[in-house]
């Protein structure tokens, strides 16, 4: 299954480039999530996966007596969530801002400072 | 003494708040600041005759040898008091000079700041401080020659000033340093003993160049003089005060200071006389060619200048006695014929030597005090130049076999200096007064009288050398490392060769006086020769490396998001790219990897459509939804790889993300296809081939072994120390809790920026 998903980060991260490379805010901020999306997964393979056994500490006992996944990278991953939303809804604030003053989504017009050039 | 040095700093910093009383009629009081250095700095006279050098310790920062110490030696008591004598003269012609200007409470902080950082570079025994006050410097000129900041001219000639006294400065430093790790100290005192060490050293050449780089470019030395000429567009008390008494002579300071430390060398004794021969005689010829006043001196300060350096070059008691002497004649007379032109300019307005004529009718006072100093910079008796001049001929004449030469270069450059005093302080004083002039008035006492005191001291000095003989020159000497016993300065030295000298000097010097008279023709033929001169040649070289730089700058910082992003990726590219494949050896092992199940291979398809929807697809509302799916996608994931807490959270935040999409967009526009088919090619052959490294990338470190000490002190320590079962939470709560804290306190920032957006009512003028 690594292999599978080690492609599906790779895909991932093509993905959030070339969004990237694009001229439009929204595709920018496309670009962004889906980049951060392939981060976080990428993270989660290489703390190894494991099926079936979430890092949760069995009801009877006061540490683990078999195979558990790594919680480490999934504190980090969560952090990464939820401060990635934070970045994300004020970006999507910003582009619809942006566009009610310059009436534009296209970055090269926005390279300007001035309004009449 | 460290009080001494500060209240320059300090009274600029009281300025700030109490500008207004100063500008007003109250400015003459900003002359009490100097006014009362020069009282104290008088008071050490007889001690430091009597042969003291007062040394004051105060530490500073130690653990790197850098401490503020002070010593007043003779040397640095003349050049003392000179800073704070003619600085007073100059606050007090300043008051009346500037009155009423806008910024004149500014222009005493600049000034009483540059006054305190040359009175601590004269008295800094450290080097590194010393190096500190000599970069003050600098930066205080800058600001006082672009006083005028509204001048175009004013502003670039301030920029090339600092930048070759900035280039100096950086020199100063390194040769400081470099001076520092032979001798272990900072302290020229110190250092004074180890002369042999450091000129066996085999760095010395490269040590002295240094120094040299640091007091050429100060003291306006060939091919570095010619950001002086330019620093004239300054105020003319600046001109003064700075570009004739005090600043420029940092450099000579420096070469005397260091005398005894570098000095007694072959290579030290001939580059100075070559420099300051060369620049002597090219700027004493400039002088010919000039008929601004004010450019007229400036070449001529240069040129004395260059006297110094090559007095100091000489090295013999007999020559640096002479330069002892010269730079207190120099910044008498140069003083003075700066303050008189700027009395001419500011009575007339005009400096232009072909007009100004006769002008002794309306300016008495100030044409006795041109003439008096005309007089001491020919050195004619009795002035004090003309035993300044006896002596420069003496100690020349007395230098070994180039005595000759050298002596023939001294006397060529002493006739054109002559011609370019009589022509600042005595033409425009003769002949008769133009009708244009008739009704020039004399200026207020404040301006007339200090060019008049200074040019009493001229003749004052000049009658009665007793003054300055044991008091200031002798110590002086000896704080150069040589026995100044055998000094006696006098007036007439009995019929010899110098005396001849002098006269044909004054004879020849006279002749051309009259012979040549400044024209604009001249001014305008020389001006020719601009195309091949060091200022041209540095100036170019500069305009050009900026050009450089602009290109190179806007190749890279275009301004083009996609372009930074590109150029980035494909040095990772190549990067990663090429130590990926030279160092990695791809030993994947498929047999450790978990069997693909019917359940991650239905995600993983799901996840590459929706992927692939999202590039492609021509619909914005389309675009976010597939986008969703992806999340969920890998919100899938996190569920089969034991990761509930992270499914929780993604499906939460993927879901809410796609709602505040979807409520901005439908205000947005249509996409457009805004780029074209080549570019998407290109795109997109570089986002498959990050994505393809990403993947090797990945498939290469899941090779290697695991290190997983961390996580299995959280796992082993949750429930024991932290009480929660969960070990994620366990982590974010109470391990980590501050991290989570802080990163709270980031989401309620974008919460804050998000409300702000949204709330902002804008301006009509601010909407397109």
């Amino acid at each position: 299954m690594e292999i599978l998903l080690a492609i599906m980060i790779g895909v991932l991260y093509a993905a959030g480039i070339y969004m990237i490379l694009r001229r439009s805010l929204v595709k920018l901020i496309l670009g962004i999530i889906i980049l951060g999306n392939g981060a976080n997964l990428l993270i989660f393979l290489l703390g190894r996966v494991v099926k079936g056994s979430p890092p949760i500490i069995p009801a009877d006992s006061d540490v683990f007596q078999s195979v558990y996944a790594d919680p480490v990278p999934q504190a980090l991953i969560l952090t990464a969530i939820v401060i990635s939303f934070g970045l994300q809804s004020f970006a999507i604030i910003l582009v619809k801002r942006a566009y009610k003053v310059v009436k534009t989504d296209d970055l090269d017009e926005m390279n300007a400072i001035d309004k009449d050039s | 003494m460290l009080i001494a040095i500060l209240l320059g700093f300090i009274f600029s910093l009281f300025l700030v708040i109490t500008g207004k009383f100063f500008k007003g009629k109250f400015s003459i009081l900003a002359a009490g600041v100097p006014l009362a250095l020069f009282i104290y700095f008088t008071q050490f006279i007889s001690r430091i005759s009597n042969g003291e050098v007062i040394t004051q310790f105060h530490s500073w920062i130690p653990a790197f040898g850098v401490n503020l110490g002070f010593t007043l030696d003779g040397l640095s008591l003349l050049f003392s008091l000179m800073i704070t004598g003619i600085g007073f003269l100059v606050f007090v012609y300043t008051s009346a000079y500037l009155k009423g200007h806008k910024y004149l409470d500014r222009f005493y902080g600049y000034l009483s700041m540059f006054m305190a950082a040359m009175l601590g570079l004269v008295l800094s025994d450290n080097l590194i401080s010393l190096f500190v006050f000599w970069e003050l410097t600098s930066i205080t000129s800058f600001f006082l020659i672009g006083f005028n900041n509204t001048s175009r001219e004013s502003r670039k000639s301030a920029l090339i000033a600092l930048a070759i006294t900035g280039i100096g400065g950086l020199s100063l430093l390194v040769g400081a340093l470099f001076l520092g790790s032979i001798t272990g100290t900072y302290s020229i005192a110190e250092m004074l003993t180890m002369n042999p060490e450091i000129a066996s050293n085999p760095y010395y050449i490269l040590i002295v160049l240094l120094i040299f780089g640091a007091a050429f470019t100060k003291s306006a030395q060939f091919p570095f003089h010619f950001w002086l000429p330019g620093a004239m567009k300054a105020p003319t008390p600046v001109s003064t005060y700075l570009h004739s008494a005090t600043m420029v002579k940092a450099g000579i300071y420096l070469l005397m200071r260091l005398t005894p430390v570098l000095g007694d060398h072959e290579f030290w004794n001939t580059t100075l006389i070559i420099v300051g021969a060369v620049t002597m005689v090219y700027s004493a010829i400039h002088t010919l060619f000039r008929t601004d006043l004010k450019g007229v001196l400036a070449y001529s300060t240069i040129s004395a200048l260059g006297i110094l350096v090559f007095l100091i070059g000489q090295g013999t008691v007999e020559a640096l006695t002479a330069a002892a002497v010269f730079v207190i004649v120099h910044a008498l007379y140069k003083a003075t014929l700066f303050l008189v032109t700027g009395i001419i300019d500011h009575q007339t307005g005009t400096r232009d030597t072909t007009v100004l004529r006769g002008l002794r009718k309306v300016l008495l006072p100030v044409a006795i005090a041109g003439f008096l100093a005309a007089l001491s910079s020919a050195g004619i008796p009795p002035t004090i130049g003309f035993i300044g001049k006896e002596l420069t001929y003496e100690s020349t004449f007395h230098f070994g076999n180039m005595a000759i030469l050298l002596m023939g270069l001294i006397v060529i450059t002493k006739i054109l200096l002559l011609y370019a005093g009589f022509v600042a302080g005595i033409k425009p004083f003769t002949g008769v007064l133009p009708e244009r002039f008739e009704n020039t008035k004399m200026p207020s006492f404040l301006m007339w009288l200090p060019p008049v005191l200074l040019a009493l001291g001229c003749i004052v000095f000049g009658i009665f050398p007793g003054l300055i003989e044991g008091s200031l020159v002798k110590p002086m000497v000896s704080s150069m490392g040589l026995d100044g016993k055998e000094i006696h300065l006098k007036l007439f030295h009995g019929f010899n060769i110098i005396l001849l000298l002098s006269v044909i000097t004054i004879a020849a010097g006279t002749v051309l006086y009259f012979m040549i008279e400044p024209t604009k023709k001249r001014e305008n033929w020389v001006a020719k020769f601009e195309k091949i001169s060091p200022q041209t040649v540095i100036t170019n070289s500069w305009t050009n490396f900026i050009k450089f730089s602009n290109g190179w700058t806007n190749l890279f910082q275009n301004g083009y998001l996609r372009n930074y992003v590109s150029t980035i990726m494909i040095f990772l590219i190549a990067l990663t790219g090429y130590s990926l494949f030279s160092k990695a050896n791809f030993a994947v092992d498929f047999n450790s990897f978990s069997p693909i199940t019917v359940y991650e291979a239905a995600t993983s398809v799901v996840m590459l459509i929706a992927i692939g929807y999202t590039v492609f697809t021509r619909s914005r509302l389309a675009a976010v939804a597939s986008m969703g799916i992806i999340g969920y996608a890998i919100c899938i994931l996190f569920v089969i790889y034991s990761a509930p807490d992270l499914a929780m959270t993604q499906f939460s935040i993927d879901t809410l993300t796609v709602i505040l999409f979807v409520l901005v967009l439908y205000k947005l526009p249509k996409y457009l296809k805004l780029s074209d088919y080549k570019m998407r090619i290109r795109d997109g052959i570089l986002s498959l081939a990050f994505g393809t490294i990403i993947t090797l990338l990945i498939l290469e470190v899941l090779a290697e072994p695991k290190s997983s000490e961390v996580s299995d002190y959280y796992a082993a320590n949750a429930y024991i120390l932290a009480h929660g079962k969960n070990v994620v939470n366990v982590i974010l709560v109470d391990f980590r809790g501050s991290d989570t804290m802080i990163e709270i306190s980031v989401l309620a920032i974008a919460a804050i920026g998000v409300f702000a957006l949204l709330k902002l009512r804008l301006k009509k003028s601010d909407q397109r």
